[in-house]
């Protein structure tokens, strides 16, 4: 594949003209996905698509265009230089561009992973064996990922990945399951059978009965999952320079009022050295190992996209265009995970959150729903499963005054995305313990 | 293509029980002019193939953007793989279902052709809109965009059923934000909901040009507006915050393949089960809900769904009653009721499911003035701004970009941040007008999430205002 790509730039290369300059991102998978429902099978099946973005640039005016890739070398050699014709056509009609920001400096890399994969046709009959007492549902996702760069600098960058990601809930009834994931790059299966045991165990727990609370504040364990859910939901612009310039981003009073903080013990990074994703971006700006985004509860540094940097005047740090992280780092607190339901005593223990949106942006106020396991504790000992609810608080709260710690242990967490292509983002993150939390209905 | 494609169709067709071809052929151009300058345009050119094959009670799928004859064969071979493996172990009793060899076709209907403008003649469309926004300093982001699509979709099978489809459609948008201090407003043409099949004629049709100014008056408004104030009040829903009532709470709890339990790790399950259609009371009498694939201009139209069942209008909620899910092929036969042609992909790498496709409320009687009349104390709510629902589909909370009060049959004061949240079960059986074909609008989607893995499809919704009695609403912080 990274020779294909190469190949296929080096005709590029031939087929430019003197005035021109080219940046080409390249994006394939070969996937495997099973589907499952009931421990039975809904949907198998693979995917195998190549795609190369490539934008023209004559001067200050630049326009893009993608195309699918056959691997066949006559047929993409053709749609290559027909994409080229019509970028080339356009450029004329494209209004000069201010804000284009390309890097001239040569950064190459290479990443090329091992594939240790088993094949997914072997691996299921494993996850079905594991299941089949249970009301087991969710989905395999497996394969290679594969990503370049090249632009008429000689610059090259390659990055691939071999990973699964088997992202699943036990249901007992209803709405009552535990959800969980095993995930990495090496099918191991007495792994897998120990992840397997843990879940099990917690779906014990659900056959108590349930137990119905009142909306009001409570005293609440997040697992690193809801921790998650809600740092995802900053990424919607949160973090972006663009969006904090115009005044969209939801932690913008952190920006304007000194005195807004998070408690100290919050630091967040985006930490694309720890991370899975490529450390290079679709323009061939390369990110820096880390940038501290909020250091021991204060705001630190936005994402800075190439257009973003041109327009406001300052360095770019390899955001992707929508300057959103990519490879979240929350740090690691004081509280030993063995000692959470001891220090929560009375309280609700969290494993996940579902759909969080903004209840009010400018404050940072989201709102979401418990989801899966969810546990009434008492007296540092879980009781009974709870009902669903849905909580209406400020991140000001959650992980500011109304912090009480996050967990010593972090735990890595995959992104199952699989919009268009699979996910390379991931997260590693503590679990929080919150006072006062606040369920609305 | 077509042809060819089916010559090596035929050449690679496996001796099986059932095998499928699905080509999807997508150009697509997006542009878009912020704060006065124009994004640089991109166009995506995606073309790709699925090739599906049941056997023996065993069903897989191979997808692949190797559309030449060696790759559909391999492609094929690694379908029927995945058949043999999943014979024996398959969630649905495929020997229950009959495929459909269907033959026909659909185009959307278009009249003024996106090439009939050049390319700087659309930068200069977009960019006399977005210098209509900037109306004071206050404004800080303004942005206009177009997005347009054409998508050929041809559907093979080997007993001989060919389907070929051609659908056209636009998508533009239009955003405003004012800020002061730390109060920052937005307002959208629509909550980024007015997507149509067609072509530039769909920007007349939505009210696209003149917009810009409107809506940056309106955001400072709104910024100098007092929060919603926190009651339980009368709710009036403008068409383009109805769609996202609708959507959230009608149409994915109808989805069948949600009841079935597939979607319960991902998208959620839903609070409606099996033995309610036909018997539940879903909503007032004035509720009557269809599923209408036959509007030429609504974004989800077309004449077959991917697994080449015929498209028809159907009521799922008539009088307030519950009557049909939104369920495909596979899904009626699980559940052995009657649904609708709703399985679909979002692409040639993705395998059909049960999705909202069109999802209209139909017109009631009641006028704009009529309801507002009607109205002691209540709120309006305009456009979509933030959506959050449970994984059954039952608690809801839902804010909008613009609020305004009602008094004693009067609109009043603007409020700014207005939030509502309600139960599905209960909300819309306190539907107490429904708003009639002058309030009705047509209006679409681009970005329902759903499947694993995931999806993301068009959707059309059309609906008239409505008032809804006794809601919980709440304002910002």
């Amino acid at each position: 594949m990274q020779h294909y790509f190469y190949t296929l730039t080096d005709i590029l290369d031939r087929h430019l003209q003197p005035n021109e300059i080219y940046l080409c991102h390249f994006t394939a998978e070969q996937s495997d996905f099973i589907r499952f429902n009931r421990a039975k099978v809904r949907q198998p099946g693979s995917v195998e698509q190549r795609y190369l973005e490539l934008e023209l640039i004559d001067g200050s005016r630049h326009t893009s265009g993608q195309t699918t890739l056959t691997g066949h070398l006559e047929t993409d050699k053709d749609r290559l230089r027909r994409l080229l014709a019509e970028l080339r056509e356009q450029l004329p009609q494209v209004p000069e561009d201010p804000y284009l920001l390309y890097t001239q400096t040569v950064h190459s890399s290479e990443m090329v992973a091992k594939n240790t994969l088993p094949k997914a046709q072997e691996v299921f009959i494993d996850i079905l064996e594991e299941t089949q007492s249970y009301d087991f549902v969710g989905i395999y996702a497996g394969g290679g990922i594969f990503t370049g760069f090249a632009n008429s600098f000689g610059q090259r960058n390659w990055h691939s990945n071999y990973n699964f990601n088997l992202d699943f809930s036990f249901y007992h009834e209803k709405d009552k399951a535990v959800k969980s994931a095993y995930a990495g790059f090496q099918w191991d299966t007495k792994s897998f059978q120990d992840q397997m045991a843990r879940v099990k165990t917690q779906f014990e727990i659900l056959k108590r009965p349930s137990q119905t609370i009142a909306p009001g504040n409570y005293r609440v364990y997040l697992a690193p999952a809801a921790v998650h859910e809600i740092l995802h939901l900053l990424t919607w612009g949160g973090f972006s320079l663009k969006s904090q310039r115009t005044k969209d981003s939801s932690l913008r009073r952190m920006l304007e009022t000194p005195t807004q903080t998070l408690h100290p013990s919050v630091t967040l990074l985006e930490n694309t050295a720890e991370g899975i994703a490529p450390a290079f971006q679709a323009k061939g700006f390369v990110r820096p190992d880390q940038v501290t985004l909020i250091e021991q509860g204060r705001y630190h540094s936005p994402l800075v996209s190439p257009r973003t940097a041109k327009e406001y005047g300052v360095p770019t740090n390899g955001a992707n265009d929508e300057e959103s992280p990519v490879s979240l780092d929350l740090a690691a607190g004081s509280v030993p995970m063995t000692e959470v339901l001891k220090t929560l005593d009375k309280g609700i223990y969290i494993n996940n959150l579902w759909y969080l949106n903004y209840s009010d942006r400018a404050a940072c106020r989201m709102t979401g729903m418990t989801r899966f396991a969810t546990f009434w504790v008492d007296r540092g000992e879980i009781v009974a499963p709870l009902s669903v609810m849905r909580f209406d608080e400020t991140l000001y709260n959650l992980l500011g005054d109304h912090l009480i710690g996050l967990t010593k242990e972090r735990e890595f967490i995959m992104e199952s995305d699989t919009y268009e292509v699979r996910s390379a983002n991931s997260a590693r993150l503590p679990g929080a313990l919150v006072e006062g939390f606040t369920l609305t209905l | 293509m077509q042809e060819r494609l089916k010559q090596y169709f035929q050449h690679i067709l496996p001796p099986v029980d059932f095998c499928s071809l699905r080509y999807v052929n997508t150009r697509s151009e997006k542009l878009s002019v912020r704060q006065n300058v124009a994004v640089p345009p991109t166009q995506r050119h995606d073309v790709g193939v699925m090739l599906t094959v049941i056997n023996k009670g065993g069903l897989g799928y191979a997808a692949t953007s190797d559309v030449s004859e060696s790759g559909l064969r391999q492609a094929v071979t690694q379908a029927r793989e995945w058949a043999q493996r999943s014979q024996g172990r398959m969630v649905i009793d495929l020997s229950s279902i009959v495929m459909p060899q269907p033959r026909g076709e659909y185009a959307s209907v278009v009249q003024q052709p996106w090439e009939s403008l050049s390319l700087s003649e659309k930068i200069e469309l977009l960019s006399r809109e977005a210098a209509q926004c900037t109306i004071q300093d206050k404004i800080v982001d303004w942005q206009t965009s177009l997005w347009n699509v054409q998508s050929e979709q041809i559907y093979l099978t080997s007993q001989g059923g060919e389907v070929n489809q051609l659908i056209q459609y636009l998508v533009p948008s239009i955003r405003v934000v004012a800020n002061e201090g730390v109060n920052t407003q937005s307002r959208t043409l629509g909550g980024h909901g007015c997507a149509r099949q067609g072509g530039l004629e769909v920007l007349d049709q939505i009210g696209f040009f003149g917009t810009g100014s409107k809506l940056a008056e309106e955001a400072l408004q709104l910024l100098i507006a007092p929060n919603c104030p926190t009651e339980c009040l009368d709710l009036l829903l403008a068409p383009d915050q109805m769609t996202l009532q609708l959507h959230e709470s009608i149409g994915h709890p109808l989805e069948l393949d949600r009841i079935l339990g597939d979607e319960r790790n991902y998208a959620g399950t839903s609070f409606v089960t099996l033995d309610m259609f036909g018997t539940y009371q879903y909503g007032s009498k004035l509720l009557n809900v269809t599923y209408d694939p036959t509007r030429p201009e609504e974004l989800a139209s077309y004449g077959f769904d991917d697994d080449g069942m015929p498209a028809k209008k159907t009521y799922l909620i008539r009088q307030g009653l519950l009557q049909t899910p939104l369920g495909g092929l596979f899904s009626q036969a699980r559940a052995g009721l009657a649904g609708v042609a709703n399985a679909r992909a979002c692409n040639w790498n993705r395998p059909p499911i049960d999705r909202i496709a069109n999802l209209n409320i139909e017109p009631g009687e009641s006028t704009w003035e009529e309801m507002i009349d009607s109205i002691k104390r209540g709120i309006l709510m305009r456009s979509n701004l933030s959506w959050s629902i449970d994984d059954s589909r039952n608690k809801f909370q839902f804010g909008c970009e613009w609020g305004q009060l009602i008094k004693n049959g009067k609109l009043t004061q603007v409020v700014k941040n207005p939030n509502y949240r309600g139960i599905s079960a209960t909300f819309w059986r306190n539907l107490k007008r429904v708003g009639n074909q002058e309030t009705y609008e047509v209006l679409g989607l681009t970005n329902c999430g759903k499947g694993e893995p995931n999806q993301a499809v068009r959707v059309g919704h059309a609906s008239p205002a409505c008032v809804f009695a006794n809601v919980d609403v709440f304002g910002g912080v």
